[in-house]
């Protein structure tokens, strides 16, 4: 009896969802169009950005570190300043978000004493840019000079050379095919799984289901498994997008990507689960969703804002999201292509979170009987 | 008096302090229609829900179909059908549609599934509306699909939760003539109302008053032991004298 009721209650499901096109909406295709739009449109890259020189000295050589800078496809040359003063102009007229100012005499500084000045000035209304464009500049202008005056090199005490190990063309892809994936995942099945139950319960048919002799366990997972394979679908589409349209490499196992994957889904339905019992209505589900779901997937997983640079109690806060343990697994695994054990706290704390969502659901779908 | 479907027994539930059910004992015998009567909040839905095992008592014997509703709950599901309160079909399912998948939580499938389904709309004279989505049929109808869905496993026992509120007074009286063929088919029938007027269709009716029995009794008896006209009358005196009758 149990096998046919499944399945019946499956095909009942994916009825409901492929017969409400907002449904089918948010399960299907939302989950493409928010990957395009974080892929396209959150780039930690800058690109042409429009930037003015000051040159002091005016030389063959600051000539042809203003093409070098100009050639470098960063950034987009504006024009020759006269004095100071205009710094501030340009920055307010918003026609630069940079100025390179160039101290005089650079080129024979440079060869005979091996020491030269020159200064980034950046629009810094908007941090993140300006300190990235400031690091571009310095970082051209010093494989210019080490090109120039190879020798000096040797002379230099100290030299630093950083590598940014992963990711070493700083593509945002990296940051946000995994975190558009949690998202997606928490909003697939948490959120719509909490929304489908609470509906039956809206609707007056849990109270048909629940007098038939179908334990209460089944009606869940009946209800759930649908949403459990689309789910599945969209990993599958999100990585293939990833790894398609944004060049995201995989380097990690893909079986263990999946199970990882998998295992977070549990997780999200536990979740799901949980808040129906909660609630009463389609609408408080929706809420609590929001709020305890979205938000803090958002804002406190580590998708956006590093979890290093939070307030140390937002940073323990973040310790109880299950997205921000999922994010650091896939990461591991897809950027660094480690190997299980490198995942296993993760694992294990997601594990546990799905255990402790479920316990407590069938705490409180009981006393809903009672 | 045939062989009792439902047996009650000394039935009291308490909701904190507040007593919604206050010692309750009666029997239903096969095939009878036993009307659950009584003002909101006397206590009738709270009586069904107990019968059903929505509900758990907080003191007295239940025993429905001849199953213990403590020990034997899962045995008492499977025997009884049920129609709440609330409209509770899918509505973006067909009546059709609907009708298997009830069919199917009862642990029908395949041919049994499909033939029983099948006997269901030419019983219920569905045929033209069959693959129509409910949300799309007015309410009378909608009541009878309610009903012909609770039907489907064949139980021995239905129990109806004001199946006719919102209904009008033509397709009230069309759904009473099914209860009564349902029941002439050996099916007991326990339905709560309401409309006093509907007493007279059942054959025997309890009047709730405060969680307590008002007056049980056959509605032709009731009528003459009480001195009234009709069963509302009979209401309204219960109701004037209160708590004072048990």
């Amino acid at each position: 009896m149990a096998q046919s009721s499944f399945l019946n209650f499956i095909t009942k499901e994916f009825k409901h969802i492929f017969r409400d096109t907002r449904t089918l909406l948010i399960v299907l295709v939302m989950p493409v169009i928010q990957l395009l739009i974080f892929g396209f449109v959150i780039s930690s890259e800058i690109k042409n950005a429009n930037y003015a020189v000051l040159d002091y000295s005016n030389d063959y050589l600051t000539k042809r570190l203003v093409q070098r800078i100009s050639s470098s496809g960063y950034f987009n040359f504006k024009g020759y300043l006269n004095s100071y003063g205009e710094i501030e102009k340009v920055f307010k007229n918003g026609d630069a978000k940079l100025v390179l100012i160039i101290g005089n005499n650079f080129s024979q500084k440079l060869q005979n004493d091996r020491f030269a000045n020159y200064q980034v000035v950046t629009d810094a209304s908007d941090p993140n840019t300006a300190s990235i464009l400031a690091s571009y500049v310095q970082g051209i202008v010093n494989s210019f000079t080490t090109e120039y005056f190879g020798l000096t090199r040797q002379k230099q005490r100290v030299s630093v050379q950083s590598r940014m190990l992963y990711n070493e063309e700083m593509n945002s892809a990296f940051m946000f095919v995994p975190g558009t994936m949690v998202l997606i995942l928490m909003l697939v099945t948490a959120m719509m799984t909490s929304i489908s139950i609470t509906r039956e319960k809206e609707l007056g048919t849990m109270e048909i289901l629940l007098v038939s002799p179908l334990k209460p366990w089944q009606i869940v997972v009946g209800k759930v498994i649908p949403y459990i394979g689309i789910a599945f679908t969209n990993v599958l589409v999100i990585i293939l997008m990833g790894y398609t349209v944004f060049h995201l490499p995989l380097r990690g196992n893909m079986l263990l990507l999946l199970g990882v994957s998998s295992l977070f889904i549990l997780l999200a339905l536990s979740l799901g689960i949980l808040i129906s019992t909660l609630s009463k209505s389609q609408a408080v589900a929706m809420f609590i969703s929001m709020f305890a779901l979205m938000l803090p997937t958002i804002l406190l997983s580590g998708f956006i804002f590093p979890i290093e640079n939070m307030p140390k109690l937002l940073q323990w806060l973040s310790l109880i999201m299950p997205p921000r343990w999922f994010l650091s697994a896939l990461k591991t695994i897809m950027i660094k292509g480690q190997g299980f054990q490198y995942v296993l706290k993760e694992v294990m704390v997601m594990i546990a979170m799905t255990l402790v969502f479920i316990g407590l659901s069938i705490k409180k779908f009981k006393v809903r009987l009672e | 008096m045939m062989k009792n479907v439902i047996e009650v027994e000394n039935l009291v539930k308490k909701f904190g302090s507040f007593v919604a059910v206050n010692n309750l004992t009666f029997t239903v015998g096969k095939g009878e229609i036993f009307g659950l009567l009584g003002a909101n909040g006397a206590g009738k839905t709270t009586t069904i829900r107990m019968l059903c095992g929505l509900l758990s008592p907080t003191s007295g014997k239940i025993s429905v179909a001849g199953y213990d509703a403590y020990t034997q709950p899962e045995q008492i599901r499977a025997n009884i059908g049920y129609m709440s309160q609330k409209f509770s079909l899918y509505s973006d399912l067909t009546v059709w549609e609907n009708i298997r998948f009830f069919g199917g939580i009862y642990g029908l499938w395949g041919k049994a599934l499909k033939g029983r389904a099948l006997e269901l709309v030419e019983e219920f004279k569905m045929h033209d509306f069959k693959d129509i989505m409910v949300e799309s049929l007015p309410v009378g109808w909608r009541q009878r699909i309610s009903l012909a869905v609770s039907l489907v496993h064949k139980p021995p026992v239905i129990f109806l939760d004001e199946p006719t509120s919102g209904v009008d007074p033509v397709a009230r009286r069309m759904f009473w003539e099914t209860i009564h063929h349902i029941s002439s088919l050996g099916t007991t029938v326990i339905v709560t109302t309401h409309y006093m007027d509907e007493a007279e269709y059942c054959h025997t009716a309890l009047v709730m008053v405060d969680g307590k029995i008002g007056a049980l009794g056959k509605p032709g008896e009731l009528k003459q032991k009480y001195v009234v006209e009709t069963m509302n009358e009979l209401f309204l005196s219960l109701a004037r004298n209160g708590n004072t009758k048990s």
